[in-house]
């Protein structure tokens, strides 16, 4: 057995390396715009951590994270647009103190439900909420049933298409296809400035830290164990006297919060936020995200994360054809050649190297070469 | 909303908008029969099935540009000419693929999900490097022009009863070569027990390989009648796979009857609705009837009682 801490040597190994990547290096080393895209790549690594969580270690797919994503950052943005949309910056509007687009849309009062972002508290708390509940009304409903694996998949994917068209066509209450823009201030804080772009990088490093702990305590508690059980042997699971449909539904909210934690962040560092991040195509990439950096290890879906986009970034600025042709490669070469991603290359053959240089140095100091720390049940999910 | 219509026209709206749906269903039911066949039986989910379709779409395109500058004396008859092209590249396609790609990948239905969109993204750029990001629209020959009066509110497009036409014969194509030809009982056979069907000597690898082609080749038919109602851009197969998906599922995945049956109810429900409020509003309320009535239901219709 092993021992029920939850930080082994690896894990804490991980989140250091990480913590001077993300703290250090990168702040010191890129211009602010730089780090703000950085910041913007962070917001998909919550999503990632989540789909890690629900995916990897569940075995549950959804396609439908960029639903949670842009929960999270409508409820910020709506906060944001009121608290842009005073009397005084509105005059000029037909009916003044009501967001723009609702002015363009010939709406006169602020919606029913648009009321209660009025207070940052009930926002804040909206932000973890309102998806995990939107997650455990579809999760009930469809892991109460067995409804699972592709028809799962395919049913998330039609809740995203669905939110996305609702988004779109109710551009009264939405903003529509443009989505909430023009945001400025957070209390009276302006958020537009340079230094205000580091501050919320700092704070949304911090965030994903805790968001890594969270999910590592996951991982290593019963909980992780009996969700990685689920996914290898579902109906042993059950024998044995588990409610499976209750793992499931948790799993699932908690990678919905993770999204929407991280919607909420990208919706302050960018200043907006539109349908184009909830619909089909970007949930979609973002389970590519956590593919490429591996499904089973959270840290791994972070690299991902950054990899991709930054691959994403460069590659389409200077070759926009490449980058389809790039990026279905990658869907393909990760799930033909590398189904445990950047991780499964980094444990199956970066680490036996270094194994083996340490064991070399100090023989016989450790006859499992380290090896009894690494994850247990983390083999690939059916190979 | 209904109070400002007499019985009289709502009686013409119903039949317009039933028309109108029943185009739509066709696309459904030609792209739905090729999904059923690839994901029901076989189990891979096909995320490029709306690349393939545009592909039929683009050879039709090809076929009736080259009917028009070099056989113009023929281009009444194009069509047919096209639909069997259009079936034969998508087909061929779609056994390449199978043999590249999917065939590593019958254990993990979900990674070929992954694997297929990374696959519809390379055709969606490729038809954007080869043809051109602007939408192409196909000339249709005279004789499909124009409308049948059938009552004074009521007129029929011709092009709209050929690809109705169309579809009933290719479902009637389908279900014979499936349920009653030698090569599908061997797909079903193949379907129900693979390592048995092996054992009594079908060639399972090239019946997967075959069974794979022809869903794809259907999806280049469907394709190929799209052209005749609307116009074809690298990413219009993206716009249809959700629905595509949800049309299977819905009438339960194995069963042919029951994804016909869930492409004229979803068809019919979108295009009533549509008459009644904004396009958006009726889409969004389709789809969640669907996905309530899944969660009900979650087999879907028409699912066929196996045990587990």
């Amino acid at each position: 057995m092993e021992s029920p801490r939850f930080l082994s040597r690896t894990d804490l190994l991980g989140l250091a390396v990480l913590a001077v990547l993300l703290v250090v290096i990168l702040p010191l080393s890129l211009d602010v715009f730089r780090l703000n895209l950085v910041a913007k790549y962070l917001t998909y690594a919550f999503v990632a951590i989540g789909l890690v969580l629900c995916w990897g270690f569940g075995g549950i797919l959804s396609l439908g994270q960029g639903v949670f994503f842009g929960l999270g950052g409508y409820c910020m943005a709506m906060y944001l647009k009121l608290e842009a949309s005073s009397v005084e910056n509105t005059k000029i509007q037909s009916t003044p103190g009501i967001p723009d687009f609702m002015d363009w849309n010939q709406i006169t009062q602020i919606p029913w439900f648009w009321q209660p972002f009025h207070s940052l508290t009930i926002t804040v708390i909206a932000i973890l909420v309102v998806p995990a509940v939107f997650a455990f009304l579809i999760g009930a409903a469809m892991f109460k049933r067995r409804v699972g694996g592709v028809y799962f998949a395919i049913i998330t994917q039609a809740i995203a298409a669905i939110m996305t068209i609702l988004i779109i066509g109710q551009q009264g209450y939405t903003g529509g296809i443009n989505g909430i823009t023009d945001l400025r201030t957070l209390k009276g804080w302006d958020i537009r400035p340079d230094h205000a772009k580091v501050v919320l990088y700092f704070v949304e490093v911090a965030f994903l830290f805790g968001a890594i702990l969270l999910a590592l305590f996951v991982r290593h508690s019963k909980l992780g164990r009996i969700l990685v059980a689920m996914r290898e042997k579902e109906d042993r699971v059950r024998f044995s006297g588990y409610s499976v449909a209750n793992f499931k539904i948790f799993a699932f909210c908690l990678a919905a919060m993770f999204a929407a934690v991280g919607g909420a962040m990208f919706t302050l560092n960018v200043g907006f936020m539109s349908p184009s991040f909830v619909g089909i195509v970007p949930s979609i990439e973002m389970v590519i995200y956590t593919a490429v950096g591996g499904r089973l290890s959270i840290f791994g879906a972070i690299y991902g994360t950054l990899l991709v986009n930054f691959a994403k970034t460069s590659l389409s600025e200077s070759f926009p054809q490449l980058w389809l042709f790039g990026l279905g490669a990658l869907f393909i070469a990760v799930v033909l050649i590398f189904p445990n991603g950047l991780a499964g290359i980094w444990r199956d053959y970066v680490q036996p190297l270094f194994d083996k240089l340490i064991s070399k140095r100090k023989p016989g100091s450790d006859p499992t070469g380290g090896k009894s720390f690494g994850p247990v049940a983390d083999g690939a999910p059916a190979e | 909303m209904f109070g400002e219509y007499s019985i009289g026209d709502l009686g013409a709206i119903f039949a317009m908008q039933g028309f109108a749906g029943l185009i739509l269903f066709s696309v459904y039911v030609l792209m739905a029969l090729g999904l059923a066949i690839i994901f029901g039986q076989m189990g891979v989910i096909n995320m490029a099935h709306g690349e393939f379709m545009i592909l039929g779409a683009y050879v039709t395109w090809m076929t009736s540009n080259f009917f028009q500058s070099y056989l113009p004396s023929l281009f009444a008859g194009y069509f047919f000419i096209a639909m069997i092209l259009a079936f034969i590249a998508s087909g061929a396609l779609g056994m390449l693929v199978e043999w590249g790609l999917i065939r590593h990948l019958y254990k993990r239905p979900l990674d070929t999900l992954l694997a297929t969109w990374g696959l519809s993204l390379i055709l969606q750029q490729a038809y954007r490097s080869i043809f051109g990001a602007r939408e192409v629209g196909v000339e249709l020959p005279q004789w499909m022009l124009g409308s049948k009066q059938v009552t004074d509110t009521i007129e029929i497009p011709i092009n709209g009863m050929f690809v109705m036409a169309l579809t009933v014969l290719i479902t009637a194509a389908v279900s014979y070569v499936l349920f009653w030809s030698r090569w599908g009982r061997q797909v079903r056979a193949v379907v129900q027990n693979r390592v048995m069907a092996g054992a009594v000597g079908i060639n399972t690898e090239k019946i997967d390989r075959y069974t794979f082609g022809l869903g794809c080749g259907i999806a280049g038919i469907a394709g190929s009648a799209f052209t005749m109602i609307g116009s074809t851009g690298p990413t219009s197969g993206q716009l249809y796979i959700v629905d595509t998906f949800l049309v299977v599922v819905f009438g339960g995945a194995a069963s042919l009857f029951g994804t016909i049956a869930s492409a004229f109810s979803i068809s019919q429900a979108q295009s009533t609705m549509e008459f009644f409020m904004s396009g958006s509003m009726a889409k969004v309320l389709t789809l969640l009837a669907i996905v309530a009535i899944l969660m009900v239901r979650p087999q879907g219709l028409f699912a066929l009682k196996v045990r587990k």
